[in-house]
């Protein structure tokens, strides 16, 4: 299981980053996408890969680390806003700009740019 | 009450922005900016009383839902987090009343997102808990994000866009570090991290320094140091000014970070990783004065110049981390609140001479004459000297201050020349702005419309922010005292362990 998760969490911060040098604004929604999903599934296994332990439930009993989960929690919510404001910037960026890439450069052809000198 | 002063800085923000969301304050300008203004105010003399109670009792360690320590999060002010605070509000309180002279009126959530911003930055220095650290960065961030683009245009949307997906890049690495450090010490916690470092054994101590150095790269995004630092000069110097001068304080809250993580947690009681990122810090530091002074030597407008100025004084203040000891800290201190508040004014002063230079704004370029030259002249000559450390002003004590403490370090052979030659570069660049922008004219004065004089307000606050500089001279006796016993506080870490393990009963 834990080669299993491990290259799961390695796969998809590779996919991550691939999607984000592409420097277009929608491939690099999506890897940020994917790398806070690696992020998050990382965090939960910083409590250790538990398999038949409950959550905690009254005493005694063995139970798995609540903690990260907490934090997979926060990080979930925060990582959604944030996607959200980026879609939105994206979308403006595209509109405000002229193209989707990240730098906004439009690219032009030879006439344009003759037109603006 | 008393006892709750802790959480007032983070409680009255968060409260002070839902209100001003609300349908009294959210129709009208005027209700807002009174509104505003007053919760400013408030958030401000709360800082300072728990400033003045910290100060006289000691550290305050405030167990949110009354969870103790390890287990529950706390919030943690001691003396060096409560002067922070105090100085974000005091910014803040400027931030909003300079807002109020016509900059709120361009979009439509200027003064909650401040608020919100004052929030993030208040509770990312309050808080006693490595993720709530994460948390309070978000915070600040999205505020950050949205005031970017307020009033904004083309430029603006790229820049921001890029700020953007930078910092949502780091916010991964930032939780991938914390995500190490947990399953290597089993708490976030800042005191427990503190403690259980210093066990680690075998393998496990690779690991914590992975996790802590993954840590370093966020902080270095969010203070700028050297090759995380391209964002700032095109984000600072695309936003509005106003905000661009309480984006001061955000570079800074990098700086705390690692402080924090880099004094404390991998300080002196740390075992085997014992100021683990000292050397690294060293290095970019210095190099982070030497791209920040080119920056500014080659700044095309004002507003860039100022961006680069903070990348300069980032580099510094991150040296003085790099040293590791009580009168370096108290140095950067000194240095932290100098510079910060130098900065914002600069920022504010580049909006005033870009609005009354009519088309040119603040480009280096010869011009049309500003309206008020002796009042806009005069401020920015004393912002200037005090920037570049000429005496009498702040920037001078804090320059010699600095320059003794690294006097008998072996570093002193490479940070002096660095240092003193990027102070007369930006002596240079910053005369030569001087000289452009007031001097050399194009056309004559009868030319230029009436009525565009700075608004009162916004004079009033400029000339506040820079008259905090002779006010450090001259009251500086008990604000190095201050300085210094903040820095013995910071570094004496076994007592700042113990009182946040029992004082959060």
């Amino acid at each position: 299981m834990e080669l299993l998760y491990a290259s799961c969490v390695g796969v998809l911060i590779s996919c991550g980053v691939f999607l984000l040098l592409r420097a277009r604004t929608f491939p690099v929604v999506l890897g940020l996408t994917m790398i806070s999903y690696a992020v998050n599934l990382f965090l939960f296994s910083a409590g250790r890969l538990t398999i038949n332990k409950a959550v905690v439930l009254g005493t005694g009993a063995e139970y798995a680390d609540p903690l990260p989960q907490a934090l997979v929690l926060t990080a979930i919510v925060i990582g959604f806003a944030m996607t959200a404001f980026v879609v939105i910037l994206a979308i403006r960026g595209r509109a405000d700009l002229g193209s989707d890439h990240v730098d906004g450069q439009i690219i032009k052809s030879a006439a344009d740019s003759k037109e603006q000198r | 009450m008393i006892q709750h002063l802790t959480s007032l800085p983070i409680l009255l923000p968060m409260l002070a922005a839902v209100i001003l969301l609300l349908p009294p304050c959210g129709k009208s300008l005027r209700i807002r900016r009174i509104a505003s203004s007053i919760m400013a105010v408030i958030t401000f003399i709360v800082s300072a009383l728990l400033l003045i109670q910290v100060y006289n009792s000691g550290i305050n360690v405030y167990a949110i839902g009354n969870w103790s320590a390890p287990f529950g999060i706390v919030l943690v002010a001691d003396m060096l987090s409560t002067l922070l605070v105090a100085l974000t509000s005091f910014l803040g309180m400027g931030v909003v009343l300079y807002g109020c002279a016509g900059d709120d009126a361009k979009g439509n959530f200027f003064h909650p997102l401040v608020h919100f911003l004052i929030l993030g930055v208040n509770g990312a220095f309050l808080t006693g808990d490595l993720f709530n650290v994460f948390v309070f960065f978000e915070v600040l961030l999205i505020a950050s994000y949205s005031l970017l683009m307020h009033a904004g245009d083309k430029q603006n949307t790229r820049a921001a866009l890029q700020y953007v997906i930078l910092n949502l890049v780091g916010s991964s690495v930032f939780l991938i570090g914390l995500g190490i450090l947990y399953g290597v010490l089993g708490t976030l916690n800042i005191a427990d991290m503190t403690q259980k470092v210093a066990l680690l054994t075998g393998d496990d101590v690779y690991l914590a320094k992975a996790g802590g150095l993954l840590l370093l790269v966020v902080f270095a995004l969010k203070a700028a140091l050297l090759p995380l630092h391209l964002w700032l000069p095109n984000t600072y110097a695309s936003a509005k000014p106003v905000v661009a001068a309480l984006f001061a304080i955000m570079t800074k809250v990098g700086v705390y970070a690692m402080l924090r993580v880099y004094t404390v947690i991998f300080g002196e009681q740390a075992g085997e990783l014992e100021h683990m990122a000292q050397s690294w810090l060293w290095g970019l530091a210095i190099a982070t004065i030497v791209v920040g002074a080119i920056g500014v030597m080659a700044a095309q407008d004002l507003r860039k110049l100022t961006a680069n100025l903070v990348v300069v004084s980032v580099g510094t203040l991150v040296a003085l981390i790099a040293l590791q000891n009580v009168t370096a800290t108290a140095a950067l201190l000194y240095y932290l609140v100098h510079s910060t508040l130098v900065s914002a004014a600069l920022f504010l002063l580049a909006d005033l001479i870009a609005t009354q230079r009519g088309k040119v704004g603040d480009r280096l370029v010869a011009g049309r004459a500003v309206n008020q030259p002796y009042l806009l002249g005069a401020c920015f000559v004393i912002a200037a000297l005090t920037v570049v450390g000429m005496p009498p002003l702040s920037g001078f004590v804090g320059k010699v201050w600095i320059l003794k403490t690294t006097l008998n370090s072996e570093q002193a052979l490479l940070f002096w020349p660095v240092y003193l030659i990027a102070s007369f570069v930006l002596l240079v660049a910053l005369s030569r702005a001087g000289t452009s922008m007031f001097w050399e004219r194009k056309g004559n004065k009868v030319e230029s419309a009436e009525g565009e004089n700075a608004h009162p307000l916004q004079v009033m606050i400029i000339v506040g922010l820079l008259a905090c500089s002779p006010l450090l001279v001259v009251f500086g006796g008990p604000i190095s005292e201050y300085m210094v016993s903040a820095a013995t506080q910071l570094h004496d870490i076994s007592g700042g362990i113990n009182a946040v393990m029992q004082g959060g009963k």
